[in-house]
């Protein structure tokens, strides 16, 4: 499973990403991503992958969602020991 | 600002606040050496047994925080006394570093040792110059520890400043902006190594927890919540300023301690400008204890408690603050930029008897609309503070979307 996530600092609110995935994406009054909370269903993973790619300034990323706390902390360790 | 002695008094406990920084000699002659020894698991330990909130604002535990940094510290970590304090309205921490500077650096000292740090950094807001001058003065004194370099840094203006990431980013790179993350600071942080970010009253209190234990620290407390904690109190009292008092002290007890009366506060911003609105009287006996606050929607925060005069105009108030906030944007996401931005647009018109339309139904969906879309707090916070605003003064907010005010001296003031 996977989430949508933006990097707020270097979105520039280009907006391609709500055209492209609407029903996962609205845009704020000033043309700002506005994302849904819950995972991306099956059904429209080929749609958010062509989001992320569109990206003119690769903001938009798609995150494995993690289960539990645990293999969070398991994940950031393995992450953080690859440097 | 002026600091007041209350009863239980642990973190300023001493000599009187006239005498300014406690020197290192009266220090050690009032509570002894820093227990250096105690420092690592135990002191953890003791520090999760405690229930020590976190005193910068989020209220995260103190022991889960150094547990986390134990767990990562095999590269070196690094320590910051983070005493910033950009928050317009508090005065605790200069208050707590110009006084009783040594405890603070025994609490990062300890910390350091806990994790094998080799290096503090005591980040004190810039333009609090007499704290800074205190610290220098405290460091200057202070007897080495082997292996361990404490620096002073001065922390540029600004309300996003102490914020964990930008304090990162500042000591990495000389710019005090929020940074995206992860990694968070625990993970990478100054100089890549993983590192402790801790406001200096937290610091203080595990310095006393070090020497007088967990049990010591839960006698006080009279709620949910143990310990005291500093506040700083402003508005319509006749002894405004920093004061320590037991967590569960009511909002009535702690008005009357500086010399008020409830009848001249028409509501209260607790918690800081990332804080909220509560509406007078009826939170005058809720104990001002996090969980408690919490049940009715607000926080302990920075242990701001700033009362509004009876008679002064709550959609004003709520708008100097907001322009305030939209102002210290590090501008760098647009949902903050351009949302605070016309948040305080709208707020603006609406003060001065000028509104939009939609100006009010605006701010009610950007309220939750900002919540979450910065790469830090910053728009949240104002977000809820502005939330809070709309519902505390729901009634004046409305007046005020057909251009009246029912503080018409105010009003009059405001528009010249």
């Amino acid at each position: 499973m996977k989430k949508l996530s933006v990097d707020r600092i270097r979105c520039d609110g280009y907006g391609m990403c709500a055209e492209i995935l609407p029903e996962m994406i609205a845009l704020d009054d000033w043309g700002y991503p506005i994302l849904r909370e819950a995972p991306v269903p099956a059904h429209l993973m080929e749609l958010a992958e062509r989001a992320v790619d569109v990206c003119p300034v690769l903001a938009l990323r798609l995150d494995p969602v993690l289960r539990d706390a645990v293999r969070e902390r398991r994940a950031q360790r393995v992450h953080v020991g690859g440097r | 600002m002026t600091v007041t002695a209350t009863r239980p008094e642990r973190l300023l406990a001493g000599p009187s606040f006239d005498a300014g920084l406690e020197p290192y000699g009266s220090h050690v002659a009032r509570l002894g050496e820093p227990p250096y020894g105690f420092a690592g698991p135990p002191l953890i330990e003791s520090l999760e047994r405690s229930g020590l909130l976190g005193r910068g604002g989020a209220g995260f535990p103190v022991g889960r925080k150094w547990r986390v940094v134990a767990e990562r510290a095999r590269r070196g970590a690094v320590v910051i006394a983070n005493g910033a304090e950009g928050e317009p309205r508090s005065a605790k921490d200069r208050a707590l570093l110009g006084l009783r500077p040594h405890l603070v650096i025994d609490g990062a000292i300890l910390a350091a040792l806990s994790f094998g740090a080799n290096l503090v950094q005591v980040y004190v807001g810039g333009e609090h110059r007499s704290a800074v001058a205190a610290m220098r003065r405290a460091l200057a004194e202070r007897p080495r520890v082997r292996g361990m370099t404490l620096e002073l840094v001065e922390a540029p203006t600004g309300y996003v400043s102490g914020e964990s990431s930008a304090v990162v980013r500042y000591l990495n790179e000389y710019d005090a902006r929020p940074m995206a993350t992860p990694p968070r600071p625990h993970e990478r942080g100054v100089a890549g190594r993983p590192t402790l970010i801790q406001n200096v009253e937290s610091l203080a209190y595990a310095a006393l927890i070090a020497r007088y234990g967990a049990e010591w620290y839960r006698e006080a407390g009279r709620d949910a919540t143990a310990g005291t904690a500093l506040v700083t109190v402003t508005g319509p009292v006749a002894e405004p300023g920093v004061r320590e008092i037991e967590y569960g002290t009511t909002l009535r007890e702690l008005v009357a301690l500086a010399g008020g009366v409830p009848e001249d506060a028409g509501a209260v911003l607790l918690g800081g400008y990332f804080g909220g609105w509560g509406a007078l009287p009826e939170l005058l006996d809720v104990p001002l204890d996090p969980e408690a606050l919490a049940a009715h929607g607000l926080g302990f925060g920075c242990g701001l408690v700033s009362l509004l005069p009876a008679g002064a105009c709550g959609v004003w108030a709520t708008e100097q603050i907001v322009a305030y906030m939209a102002g210290e944007s590090a501008r760098q996401c647009g949902p903050c930029i351009f949302g605070l931005g016309a948040v305080a647009e709208s707020l603006r018109r609406l003060a001065a008897g000028t509104p939009l339309h939609d100006d009010l139904a605006n701010l009610d969906r950007w309220s939750a609309e900002l919540v979450g879309r910065g790469a830090c707090h910053h728009p949240d916070g104002t977000a809820a503070l502005l939330r809070s605003g709309l519902e505390v003064f729901a009634d004046e907010f409305a007046l005020h979307a057909h251009g009246h005010c029912s503080h018409d001296a105010r009003r009059a003031r405001e528009l010249g």
